[in-house]
């Protein structure tokens, strides 16, 4: 399984969904081999090892490339520049992709294996390269697309790399039906080709016992309005901003806070001072772990506004902690939770109504949280890897 | 039980039950022993050989269904009801599908029925807001219901005018709506009720009596196991608080057929034909006096299509059960004074006919539900002191019932949305909906009592046209626009 990002080293929902899949994967008695790209700023394998205790069958490979995940040609040129020498092996993107091929047909021929597994564009390439070695079909893994990613404005390069590898793959999975018809209409694949594996979330790690955190702003009668994700274009914190100021507008108990960071970070901070938001939206920074756990639970509504999410697994993480949720209808996730509010992302009157009606009515939460719960249970990374499982076998049975 | 549009039937789970059958067998025979002597009794004084009875009864109901109603639109838009977009929130657009599907071809077939068969009656229900939807958007569906009144062998039974909750929240204010119900029965049929059935059929012990102190000779209820235990449907019964008025019993089981599973294919009794249906209805003869056949008028044309033979099988049916000599079709009153009662009928818990739990869970299960009826009947006395007809009227069609069956979740919550329908998108669209116009409600409340206080008491203010109101609640809105 090729990868590139692995929890805690992760900065989104990408290395969760790894971590969950491969676990669940190991325990449908599934050898897995995860193949990783080396980051510069140290991957730790010790804590790694200590993370990855409970999980058998797990071989943790790390090459030595300089790939990080979310990152763009701009960023990684920037990332380039600033790192020592010492630790540069290619010049820039491009030939980092191609040194973590090549390295991937080392490790396919050193490898036992069956099935290739390769998640999203930058593992790609190394998925293409280790099925050239070893002859062994390759499943490629979509959890996002450079239109996702970009607001529908794709480097094209990037694009090239995404349409080579589903265009190489034997079978191609998709994270939602959301993302299965951008694949189709934006990448010339055949519908036939894509299987839909909805995410799903590891309950025991949501129901731990938590003390409350911002239990001081609760006693005062506010209402706290979440929004948890990479700050970029993509997860559109600027609609969550134009819906706060509307619920504002009504409603001056409501908090609004933002965890996450990302490139649009300084800009909504400089948009929610504009819009006089200053003492009602509170920046966070990336929180992760129990911190976020306690966060979810503190919130009276989780928002996800994305313009274009692919699945949404935050989603998943504040139903498990008992937070109702309004999820954009332009999400891979709201494909299988029936008990949550949606709506279009640009439709910011809509968003602030709803918003409003959660934080007055305890009977609209209440109802939310309860039947958004049992939503959120049957979502799980076991009913994923099963799903998986039965794709390997068909690819390997010929289907 | 009307909630809305076309095919599915909410109740969609109740569908594939097997049934056919009037009676399990056992309790038939249980029934003959433990009543021997009592059966004896009341062939000798009534001379009452078991001849069944066939009751049928239709409730028919529409909503003021509730617009996209936005917090953006409290304190500037008080007309909850008057959707005319494409939406099936659309009360006109609704009623005149339903009418044209199933009112006038169904009125029309009963009236030639009526006409063909001496011995034919029936029995309806009509809310008060269904019959001031016709008397709106559609008269002639109003005539084709008189024409048929007025053939003396069709009854017209009371319930609240809004199809509301009331008994369950303010008994006074459930007699007021029955009352009005009254009035508008006796004003457009010239007819006054002598038979109860509460929305939904709804029923308790408690209801029974107090239907009764109110004068009325009978009242229907479901025909549910859970208090019927073993006993048998097809007999007349009376509540253990009750000394006159007799309780109807549905038989859910043949009523069923026809309203939910005529045209499933799945069934094993599919194709349903008049002379099978005939059949199970003579197969009572000798085990009860009456069969109730209770359904939603809807059934005709709008739940059942057209094209699955319903109107047809109508049509034929009344000619097949009259063919059996010991036949015969009575009103829901008449079955009350021609039959007596064999036994107690005891329900202490509430019992409705809807969904397979056949209790209030289809109004009453969810956080949101118990909220949205609370605030709306927290605001009685209020409401009832402005004395403003167009606001009281507002807030009692914010009662009925549909309001929070549209809200509920039970159906939802297992993904199951397809057998569920409402105009709305959710069951949380409805809600957001309903707790945005109640804060309009409450400023016009609030705005209305002000008024009054500022009046000195010989004047009284009536503000009756929706424009002036509107006009005088918006001049003394308050500044942050939900806030009460």
């Amino acid at each position: 399984m090729f990868g590139w990002e692995f929890p805690p080293h992760n900065s989104g929902g990408l290395g969760t969904a790894c971590h969950g899949l491969t676990r669940a994967l190991t325990t449908a008695d599934i050898d897995v081999t995860f193949v990783l790209p080396k980051a510069l700023d140290g991957f730790d394998r010790s804590f790694l090892k200590i993370v990855f205790a409970n999980i058998r069958n797990v071989k943790i490979r790390t090459t030595n490339i300089l790939l990080r995940p979310y990152m763009s040609i701009e960023s990684y040129d920037e990332y380039l520049r600033s790192t020592p020498e010492r630790d540069l092996y290619g010049l820039n993107l491009f030939d980092e992709v191609r040194r973590y091929g090549l390295q991937a047909r080392a490790i396919a021929l050193e490898e036992p294996h069956d099935v290739i597994h390769a998640h999203d564009w930058l593992a790609f390439r190394a998925g293409i390269e280790a099925k050239r070695a070893s002859g062994k079909p390759l499943v490629v893994h979509v959890h996002a697309t450079e239109f996702d990613r970009t607001g529908g404005n794709p480097n094209q390069y990037i694009y090239e790399e995404e349409r080579r590898g589903l265009h190489a793959a034997d079978c191609i999975i998709t994270v939602s039906q959301h993302t299965k018809n951008i694949v189709v209409k934006h990448y010339g694949i055949d519908p036939e080709k894509i299987t839909v594996v909805h995410n799903g979330i590891n309950h025991h790690e949501h129901q731990k016992h938590l003390p409350p955190t911002l239990s001081h702003i609760k006693a005062e009668g506010k209402k706290i309005v979440l929004f948890v994700g990479r700050i970029t274009i993509q997860k559109g914190p600027d609609y969550f901003l134009k819906a706060a100021k509307i619920v504002l507008d009504y409603d001056p108990d409501v908090l609004f806070i933002v965890s996450g960071s990302g490139d649009m970070e300084n800009r909504m901070i400089r948009m929610a001072v504009d819009m006089g938001l200053g003492d009602k939206v509170l920046f966070a920074g990336f929180v992760r772990g129990d911190d976020l756990l306690q966060l979810y639970r503190a919130a009276d509504l989780y928002v996800m506004p994305s313009v274009s999410e692919p699945f949404g697994l935050t989603t998943l993480e504040a139903l498990a902690n008992g937070t109702p949720v309004l999820v954009s209808k332009q999400s891979g996730v709201q494909e299988v939770l029936t008990n949550v509010l949606k709506s279009d992302f640009w439709d910011v009157e809509d968003m602030a109504d709803k918003i409003l009606s959660v934080v007055d009515s305890e009977g609209l939460r209440e109802t939310l949280r309860y039947h958004g719960a049992r939503d959120v249970e049957h979502v799980t990374w076991d009913r994923a890897a099963g799903k998986c499982v039965t794709i390997y076998e068909d690819i390997l049975n010929g289907k | 039980m009307y909630f809305g549009l076309v095919g599915a039937h909410p109740l969609g789970s109740r569908l594939l039950q097997p049934q056919g059958d009037c009676a399990p067998a056992a309790p038939k025979l249980q029934l003959k022993l433990k009543h021997a002597d009592v059966i004896l009794k009341f062939k000798i004084l009534h001379n009452i050989y078991f001849m069944p009875s066939v009751c049928f009864y239709f409730q028919v109901h529409q909503p003021y269904r509730v617009k996209r109603y936005r917090i953006f639109d409290v304190g500037n838009d008080h007309n909850y009801f008057n959707d005319k977009s494409d939406k099936d929130t659309n009360n006109e657009k609704i009623l005149h599908k339903v009418a044209r599907k199933c009112y006038l071809p169904t009125n029309a077939l009963l009236l030639e029925l009526l006409n063909q068969h001496p011995e034919f009656k029936i029995s309806f229900s009509l809310s008060g807001v269904f019959l001031e939807q016709l008397e709106e958007f559609s008269p002639e569906t109003l005539e084709s219901f008189q024409k048929l009144v007025a053939t003396g062998r069709v009854e017209i039974l009371d319930e609240t005018y809004y199809h509301s909750l009331a008994f369950l929240y303010s008994k006074d204010e459930f007699k007021h709506q029955v009352q009005l119900h009254r009035d508008k029965v006796k004003k457009l049929f010239g007819v006054t009720p002598t038979s109860f059935r509460n929305t939904e059929l709804i029923y308790n012990n408690e209801l029974a009596k107090a239907v009764e102190e109110m004068g009325y000779k009978a009242i229907l209820a479901e025909g549910w196991d859970n208090v019927l235990g073993w006993r048998s449907p097809n007999f007349v019964y009376h509540s253990p608080t009750t000394t006159n008025i007799k309780t109807l019993l549905k038989n859910y089981r043949l009523s069923d057929d026809i309203a939910f599973r005529f045209s499933s294919q799945d069934w094993k009794e599919w194709p349903l034909t008049s002379e099978k249906f005939a059949h199970w209805v003579n197969q009572v003869n000798g085990n009860g006096h009456l069969i109730n056949l209770f359904m939603d008028y809807e059934t005709f044309g709008e739940h059942q299509w057209e094209h699955t033979g319903v109107f047809d099988f109508m049509r034929a049916l009344p000619g097949q059960i009259l063919k059996h000599p010991d036949n015969n079709f009575v009103t829901v009153t008449e079955a009350a004074e021609k039959y007596p009662s064999v036994g107690e009928f005891d329900a202490h818990h509430y019992v409705s006919w809807a969904d397979v739990e056949r209790d209030l869970s289809a109004w009453r299960s969810n956080g949101m539900q118990h909220e949205a009826l609370g605030n709306i009947y927290a605001l009685e006395a209020d409401v009832l002191a402005t004395k403003d007809p167009v606001l009281i009227h507002d807030w009692r069609k914010l009662q009925t019932s549909d309001h929070f069956y549209y809200m509920c979740t039970k159906w939802f919550a297992d993904g199951d949305v397809h057998k569920y329908f409402n105009p709305y998108e959710t069951p949380y669209e409805a809600f957001i909906a309903y707790n945005n116009l109640l804060q309009d409600l409450r400023l016009r409340v609030k705005a209305a009592l002000e008024a009054r206080r500022k009046l000195p008491s010989s004047r009284e203010v009536k503000v009756t046209h929706m424009k002036d109101e509107q006009e005088f609640i918006r001049k003394i809105s308050v500044p942050r626009k939900y806030a009460v």
